[in-house]
């Protein structure tokens, strides 16, 4: 096979096959894709299923922590275990820039083998597509995942004064590595992106009996977008205590020097919690088992409907916004 | 021992440290016979303000006012205008600071040429343009450069280098502005409602407190040049609520770590040798002022995109929309939510006026930070 990919192996021929099967077929190896067959036929058993699909690009493709096909499944896995589910099948669309580098190629795969596993799921089902050079940029993936709920009824709509708001790890770290490691900012530092898969701590969660009433990945729009978006969503006010968000000294240094919000900065291992007060502490240990920095971080009033209020350690407060626009480094 | 970013600021965040401050500002403004207007002339200020919510912590007979100290806020629309069409043209790589690149224009923001295929990009320091030249040899790389006093010395010394290394593909289109002449603008309307001023910080690194000396001696507005932490601000509010309450009117320090007299000399002098002083410049919000921006001297001309370019960049004056009120929230005679547009027709993601335009504008403050009390 050629060292770099060709518009041919996008032809649906042979080419197109060796690229499938020496790339592909190799790292997800499994009964129901090497079937190959027009569609994945699933054994489902009876339930619920959680369904969820999402794109990924990135720039750069490979940075500290992980790569585009790390987060490919870590994305879409994770939204299914914030639904309380299991990822079970997944499917794995690749859009190519012609010239890319099958070595490359192989790496992003790998890595995604190696998170499937974690998961305990497998690709059932794919497509890859060559585009001519130039026209997109290097890679782009599409990972589209069902699950098996296991734990029914978790809803962003019905959190309530009787929960309570925690958040399972220090927040920012995917934003801050992948600003630093940009063309322009001339910046280094030993940020990792925390991007991780959640379904192990979820199930942990649920094999606890914790009464968990929503869980939401903080993905683009960080902390503050999942919050703003609870408030509005179950129509309460949300009261964080500023110094209780649990911030790494890189991640924060890094957002003095560019003038961001941590909260507002994206991660993709990172999800908060509405947990029913009573269970708490229960959470809280369990969360801790997998990130020390797990932390209560508010609660749920009605003294402000669908606003989240941060709260100082100095007795003012203030209103915290959805993010808007493009993350762009503040001038002075 | 070691040195961490947090050892810089950590202090000045110091939560018994802003609580003890603000007791003592409660106890000294019960002295004070009238309330005070204190406007805090840069965004930074306006930024930390509203983020530390320190407002709250201070008594109903002090407030802010929130001036005119953001460089992207005030860059007029003519000025955006000449970038958006530099970075159109054929082979130009636009270079310029951050959130610049986010404010409309009347074709349309830096962003919205980036997406027509301009080659637009934003540098954390203005050094990386010579990187970008010299991957890009058959470009020419225009440094849109913005910013007050603080960020003008930046500029100077990329200037210096292109010239040292004889780099053949870098032009600059100059828009500098600098503090006192707006100040002295704010000050001349006569129905101001201003009472003292928070100096800026990092302008005064950069010039020394001394160009702020005019305005205790000729306008009687006392002046305090504060650091942008909350523990600075607090303390710089004390310090100016005790003068009025001793009957003093002077320019004082609080941010003495990093701001003397004199200032950066070895910047002046670099500042000096390149630029002079524009006769006039139109700001966002304020008109066009007098001497309040800075020009490549003709002898850099060569070095200058908007002689280069000349015969393409509009040149048109562009007015401010009617409905926007940014001028008189600059000046202290209305508040950002007295605007009819505020939040409505002119949000961070659409802004209409200046005020809205950065996270630091009073605006887009208001709008990001709300106003919960």
């Amino acid at each position: 096979m050629n060292k770099t990919i060709t518009l041919a192996m996008g032809n649906g021929g042979d080419e197109n096959n060796t690229l499938i099967s020496q790339v592909f077929y190799k790292a997800f190896q499994n009964e129901i894709l090497e079937k190959s067959e027009d569609a994945a036929i699933l054994d489902v058993n009876k339930g619920k299923l959680a369904f969820s699909t999402d794109s990924f690009t990135v720039s750069p493709l490979f940075f500290a922590g992980a790569n585009i096909g790390k987060l490919a499944v870590c994305g879409t896995c994770n939204d299914l275990a914030m639904m309380g589910a299991k990822p079970k099948y997944l499917t794995c669309s690749v859009i190519i820039e012609e010239g890319f580098s099958i070595d490359d190629l192989k790496k992003i795969v790998d890595t995604m083998k190696e998170e499937l596993k974690i998961n305990g799921a497998i690709v059932v089902s794919g497509d890859t597509k060559v585009m001519p050079k130039g026209t997109i940029d290097k890679i782009i993936i599409n990972t589209t995942g069902i699950g098996e709920v296991l734990q029914e009824n978790i809803s962003s709509n019905s959190i309530s004064t009787k929960d309570t708001i925690l958040v399972s790890r220090d927040i920012g770290c995917h934003g801050a590595t992948i600003f630093t490691a940009r063309e322009g900012i001339d910046m280094s530092s030993d940020l990792e992106s925390d991007c991780f898969s959640l379904y192990p701590i979820v199930k942990a969660l649920i094999d606890a009996n914790i009464k968990i009433t929503a869980l939401r990945d903080a993905t683009r729009g960080g902390v503050s977008a999942v919050l703003n978006e609870w408030s509005k969503q179950s129509n309460i006010c949300i009261e964080v205590e500023e110094e209780s968000i649990p911030i790494s000294d890189e991640v924060f240094g890094v957002c003095e020097m560019l003038g961001f919000e941590p909260s507002a900065l994206a991660n993709e291992g990172t999800f908060v919690l509405a947990i029913q007060k009573e269970d708490e502490q229960k959470a809280l240990k369990i969360l801790k088992t997998f990130n020390e920095n797990a932390s209560v971080i508010g609660k749920v009033t009605d003294n402000y409907l669908q606003k989240v209020v941060l709260k100082s350690a100095y007795g003012t407060k203030r209103f915290l916004e959805s993010p808007t626009g493009e993350l762009l480094p503040r001038i002075c | 021992m070691k040195l961490e970013l947090k050892n810089l600021y950590e202090d000045f965040r110091d939560a018994d440290t802003i609580k003890a401050l603000a007791n003592e500002i409660q106890k000294e403004a019960l002295k004070l016979p009238q309330s005070i207007n204190i406007m805090e002339v840069c965004g930074g200020h306006t930024h930390s303000i509203m983020k530390y919510g320190l407002k709250q912590l201070l008594p109903t007979n002090i407030n802010f006012i929130h001036g005119p100290g953001c460089p992207v806020c005030v860059m007029p629309k003519e000025r955006i205008d000449h970038a958006y069409v530099l970075s159109l043209q054929k082979n130009v790589i636009l270079v310029t600071l951050g959130d610049m690149i986010k404010v409309p224009g009347s074709n349309g923001s830096l962003q919205d040429a980036r997406a027509k295929g301009a080659d637009v990009r934003f540098v954390y320091s203005p050094m990386e343009c010579i990187k970008i030249a010299n991957e890009n040899q058959d470009k020419t790389v225009i440094f849109f450069a913005i910013g007050f006093e603080t960020t003008t010395p930046m500029t100077s010394a990329l200037i210096n280098q292109v010239i040292k290394k004889e780099i053949k593909n870098i032009l600059f289109h100059i828009n500098h502005i600098t503090v006192p002449e707006a100040m002295r603008i704010l000050l001349d309307d006569e129905t101001n409602t201003i009472d003292a001023f928070i100096g800026p910080s990092h302008v005064s690194v950069i010039t020394g407190s001394k160009i702020y000396e005019e305005f205790p001696l000729n306008y009687k507005k006392p002046v305090v040049v504060s650091g942008f932490e909350p523990v600075d601000v607090m303390k710089s509010v004390l310090m100016i609520v005790k003068q009025f309450v001793q009957k003093r009117c002077e320019l004082e320090v609080e941010y003495s770590r990093s701001v003397n007299y004199d200032g950066n000399i070895q910047a002046q002098r670099l500042n000096d040798t390149f630029f002079e002083t524009r006769d006039t410049f139109r700001w966002r919000g304020l008109g066009d002022i007098k001497k309040s921006a800075l020009i490549l001297k003709a002898k850099y001309s060569q070095y200058d995109a908007e002689k280069v370019y000349d015969t393409v960049l509009p040149k048109t004056t562009i007015d401010d929309h009617k409905l926007c009120i940014c001028g008189d929230i600059l000046k202290g005679k209305a508040n950002p939510k007295e605007c009819k547009v505020f939040g409505t027709a002119c949000t961070p993601s659409n802004p209409m006026g200046s005020c809205m335009v950065s996270s630091e504008g009073a605006c887009a403050a208001y709008f990001k930070f709300g106003n919960i009390l």
